[in-house]
């Protein structure tokens, strides 16, 4: 086992191999075309003096409703843009419509039959192509539903937050690490379910923690309210000017 | 996941930097820490190696899985994981910072002697 992985020889990354083959090396980042889109889009946010927060869950966790609680609350102080994103339908913009967003824009990541089941940096930039950032404190992008893949796509935002539903089950940010890690804070949502479930909360504590240490917790209600006022300071806290 | 798109990627990189000469393989690094299946990356590789350009028909993929690795700054130890579960192997703190795990890259193409 190598001593020092970071400097690892996995093999012989240049000039002539066993075959006599000429072995050329590239070093290119798989997902950098991704990320150099993603880093675009987060100088045009700078240059705009909007804070983008990338906001994702899995399917029915609740993001459009605490979305829709957070306009409510916030819309009248912050100017508030939303970037809806889904495979089918604008269901989640026609929902949010009226609540206090300054903008929305709908990203469809389907072409035809089926769709991506993540924004990448390239559609979210599709997105704010129709958003005039300039007025704008606040970008909130609210991904497809996807425990698994939204997690992998930088697409330049500043932040990233989790909405985590208490009737998913303790266990998911053990089943689902690399999302849980990802999570500057989750909001674990439906906390008014709590009495009519056998969720454990400590072991969940305990899960997230393990898998994401610094992850901010707020424990919320989007239906009766209940801690949305702290979930509205932790987003007024990315609406700050740079 | 989405090891059909990722391999386009890698035939794109590779075909770009081939030049028009042909490939026999191309070596990957994929860190224990992408939600990407190397068995996968195989099968969709065979799909798209013959599909992209000329020059990578009879190209091999060759994945290096890169195993995902902790140091801690308190008691300086390395740690290589098991479970995605950032912790050091020694004094158990989460305070650790990664080394490596997270690659997902190109590093290498071997090309055909005319």
């Amino acid at each position: 086992m190598d001593e020092h992985p970071n400097s690892h020889d996995v093999g012989d990354h240049s000039g002539y191999t066993e075959t006599g083959n000429t072995r050329v090396t590239i070093l290119e980042d798989l997902l950098s075309e991704n990320d150099r889109v993603a880093d675009d889009n987060g100088k045009r946010f700078a240059a705009a003096g909007v804070r983008a927060v990338n906001l994702m869950s899995s399917p029915g966790a609740g993001k459009t409703t605490l979305l829709r609680k957070t306009l409510e609350h916030l819309g009248h102080s912050l100017r508030i843009g939303v970037l809806e994103g889904d495979i089918a339908t604008t269901l989640d913009a026609d929902r949010l419509e009226g609540s206090g967003a300054a903008a929305i824009s709908v990203v469809n990541t389907s072409a035809g039959f089926g769709g991506e089941c993540h924004l990448d940096a390239v559609m979210v930039r599709s997105g704010i192509d129709r958003l005039p950032l300039t007025e704008l404190d606040l970008l909130i992008i609210e991904n497809v539903g996807n425990l698994v893949c939204p997690a992998e796509f930088r697409v330049g935002e500043d932040s990233r937050a989790m909405v985590f539903s208490v009737t998913e089950g303790e266990e998911k940010p053990l089943k689902y690490p690399v999302m849980f890690r990802a999570a500057d804070v989750v909001a674990v949502n439906k906390i008014d379910l709590l009495p009519h479930l056998d969720f454990d909360l400590d072991a969940f504590y305990l899960n997230l923690t393990s898998v994401n240490p610094s992850a901010r917790i707020i424990m919320a209600s989007a239906r009766t309210g209940e801690g949305v006022d702290e979930w509205c300071d932790w987003l007024s806290s990315q609406g700050a000017a740079v | 996941m989405h090891e059909l798109s990722i391999c386009s990627a890698i035939a794109d990189a590779a075909a770009r930097h081939a030049d028009g000469r042909s490939v026999s393989q191309v070596t990957v690094q994929i860190g224990h820490l992408r939600q990407v299946v190397p068995d996968a990356l195989q099968f969709s590789w065979e799909v798209v190696a013959t599909t992209t350009a000329e020059e990578l028909t009879k190209a091999d993929l060759i994945v290096e899985e890169v195993p995902a690795v902790v140091e801690c700054p308190s008691c300086g130890a390395r740690t290589t994981l098991e479970m995605p579960i950032l912790a050091c192997g020694s004094c158990g703190t989460f305070e650790v910072t990664l080394v490596s795990g997270e690659e997902l890259r190109v590093v290498s193409i071997d090309l055909v002697d005319a």
